[in-house]
């Protein structure tokens, strides 16, 4: 199991990371998981001298998150992921690719959800796979 | 003053791998840069959900062909020890001697490229005979000259004959040999310096904020190395990190020239503790829970997050590969430089960019 | 100005870096990893190789007797060889040569039909 997680709101997501970085963490990633239908879970993961810690965020899947860009500026490419992938908008994103990082813009599903959550056809599948 | 705008990528001769940046340019000298990735996105990280989580490892393998083995050993130690297994000592060593052959392989691949970027082909091809060497031994030992399998959750598949060790000595003593002889032409022509001396140059309080990992965090006076955490027999071996203090091109790359002979004193020392035993552990159940696993790649700090709920496959599996860390260290480091400068900088943090999309 | 001869008179009077291929061939290490087949006569099609594959290009009919494979999909990785309980799945040590067609996707279909038990 992972210890020394912090669970944290929507509004005080800037506030704990830039604390966090008066501390002198590092930034390692974002990771974001599916955990129901109408909820996703964003973990934000910090490192110093070996030593991590983590902030959990529970937000439902149609609400925007604030983005730690400012902050830390090397988390941009990491939510631009996360927005391709889940759909989750995020808010004063330094440099956004509106979902075009890694998908085509005529592809509207989002490949990670296993639940049917936009209006287009249902359960995702990721251009490219070719295990047969 | 023009200002113009250069694509760089994503098919150029220098990049092993498609990366795209759109450079702005004024007379020459670059101004912002813009980093576009996604060209080969294969989606592996969806795959865990029909794949169970024995399968799985041999599709982490190929996230990446230079640093294959890693990706298989941290998500092995990660399920280890999200179900209580513990690999046996012989299989932790084991584990020590291959990843680090890996290292020098890739270590050697990069110098080769970094050569080839400023036009020197001929130590390109030299410094790929070098390689040659090790990836024999890997084909010999293990079946296969890259992608080797030889991990398996509890353990290893393949094992070492004492004359095979002994083999792998006297090679490595050929490959030291060989090594040191081409350091002057690496590491003090003055041609090869006034290339990389002062470009690039990324400062301690920079490296440190924007994230990075590996050999480019290391050559801004950083001394961070996953391998410091101990996993699987480092830390009963002498291990330090690497460091130099300048932060540019010739500091990154006479860090990862010193990390080369570092892996020979390395594998010697595993090979000279290395205990009998046997290989591997059954595993028998399912791992449940949340787990996060890191390892020091050739590239850096890889990172894995592994959820399970009890299930064959699991539920999430999330990898980020140093390459992802080190990207945005390119829009640091470009404006101000030239335009006949990028290739060597865009290598010099050893862009891996199918590890980058997975 | 002289300081390249000694590599100059040493290159030209040497041997060569490289091999030469096609005329010359190494031969490959005992645990290399090449080609898979079957030995259609021995196998029980229980369908261990089938599950454990992690490319899944191994197909078995225990009904109809037939074991299929897809070599294009095979990442030879060994694990059905290895895994295999009667022991007819080899592995040979020589890689599978380039074909000039790829037209059929199983290039051997089902090798013999046996009516077994």
């Amino acid at each position: 199991m992972i210890e020394q997680v912090l669970s944290i709101s929507p509004d005080n997501v800037v506030g704990e990371t830039a604390k966090m970085k008066v501390e002198g963490y590092r930034f390692v990633t974002l990771s974001c998981v599916e955990i129901d239908e109408t909820t996703v879970d964003i973990l934000y993961h910090f490192d110093r001298d070996l030593q991590m810690k983590h902030l959990r965020l529970t937000v439902p899947k149609d609400r925007p998150v604030p983005s730690i860009s400012p902050v830390y500026f090397a988390a941009f490419l990491v939510e631009n992921e996360i927005q391709d992938l889940f759909n989750i908008r995020f808010q004063g994103l330094a440099i956004d690719f509106d979902r075009t990082l890694y998908l085509e813009e005529e592809v509207k599903k989002t490949p990670f959800c296993k639940y049917v959550v936009i209006k287009t056809a249902p359960l995702g599948e990721v251009p490219g796979e070719n295990a047969s | 003053m023009t200002k113009t705008i250069i694509p760089f990528g994503p098919q150029h001769p220098v990049l092993p791998e498609p990366v795209h940046l759109k450079l702005t340019l004024e007379d020459e000298v670059i101004t912002e840069a813009i980093p576009a990735i996604g060209f080969v996105h294969r989606g592996l990280e969806k795959l865990a959900e029909i794949r169970d989580f024995h399968q799985m490892i041999y599709v982490v393998e190929r996230i990446c062909g230079i640093c294959s083995m890693i990706h298989a050993m941290c998500y092995c130690q990660g399920i280890e020890a999200l179900m209580g297994i513990e690999a046996p000592p012989r299989a932790r060593f084991l584990r020590v001697i291959w990843s680090e052959l890996h290292r020098m392989h890739s270590h050697l691949l990069w110098m080769g490229l970094f050569a080839d970027s400023f036009g020197f082909e001929s130590l390109f091809m030299q410094i790929w005979k070098i390689r040659e060497k090790i990836l024999d031994i890997d084909e010999a030992t293990t079946g296969n000259r890259i992608i080797i399998s030889v991990n398996v959750i509890g353990g290893m598949r393949k094992d070492l004959s004492p004359e095979q060790v002994n083999w792998i000595l006297s090679e490595l003593k050929d490959v030291e040999k060989e090594i040191k002889r081409l350091e002057t032409t690496i590491m003090n022509d003055y041609t090869v310096k006034k290339r990389t001396v002062g470009k690039g140059v990324l400062t301690r309080k920079q490296a440190y904020d924007l994230g990075l990992a590996g050999p480019t965090l290391r050559a801004s006076g950083i001394a961070q190395d996953m391998r410091m955490l101990g996993y699987a027999a480092f830390n009963e071996i002498n291990f330090e990190p690497v460091v130099e203090t300048d932060g540019d091109c010739y500091a990154r790359c006479r860090v990862r020239f010193r990390e080369v002979l570092q892996s020979i004193d390395l594998i010697r020392q595993a090979i000279a503790k290395l205990p009998d035993g046997e290989v591997a552990v059954k595993v028998k159940g399912r791992p449940d829970g949340e787990i996060i696993s890191r390892v020091e790649q050739p590239r850096g700090e890889v990172f894995y997050y592994i959820k399970a709920n009890g299930k064959k496959n699991l539920d999430r599996l999330r990898v980020r590969t140093p390459t992802f860390a080190n990207v945005p260290a390119l829009l640091a480091m470009l404006p101000g430089m030239w335009l006949s400068d990028v290739p060597v900088i865009v290598l010099s943090i050893d862009p891996c960019i199918s590890c980058t999309e997975r | 100005m002289f300081t390249m001869t000694p590599t100059i008179m040493r290159n030209f009077v040497g041997k060569r870096a490289t091999r030469r291929y096609p005329y010359v061939v190494r031969p490959p290490f005992e645990n290399a990893r090449g080609e898979i087949y079957n030995d259609i006569l021995t196998c029980t099609f229980c369908g261990v190789c089938a599950v454990k594959c992690p490319s899944q290009c191994i197909t078995v009919d225990k009904k109809a007797a037939t074991w299929s494979c897809n070599p294009y999909a095979c990442v030879y990785c060994g694990l059905c060889a290895e895994n295999c309980s009667s022991g007819s799945l080899q592995q040979k040590r020589d890689y599978r040569r380039p074909v000039q067609e790829k037209e059929v996707i199983f290039l051997r279909g089902e090798i013999k039909k046996e009516a077994k038990e």
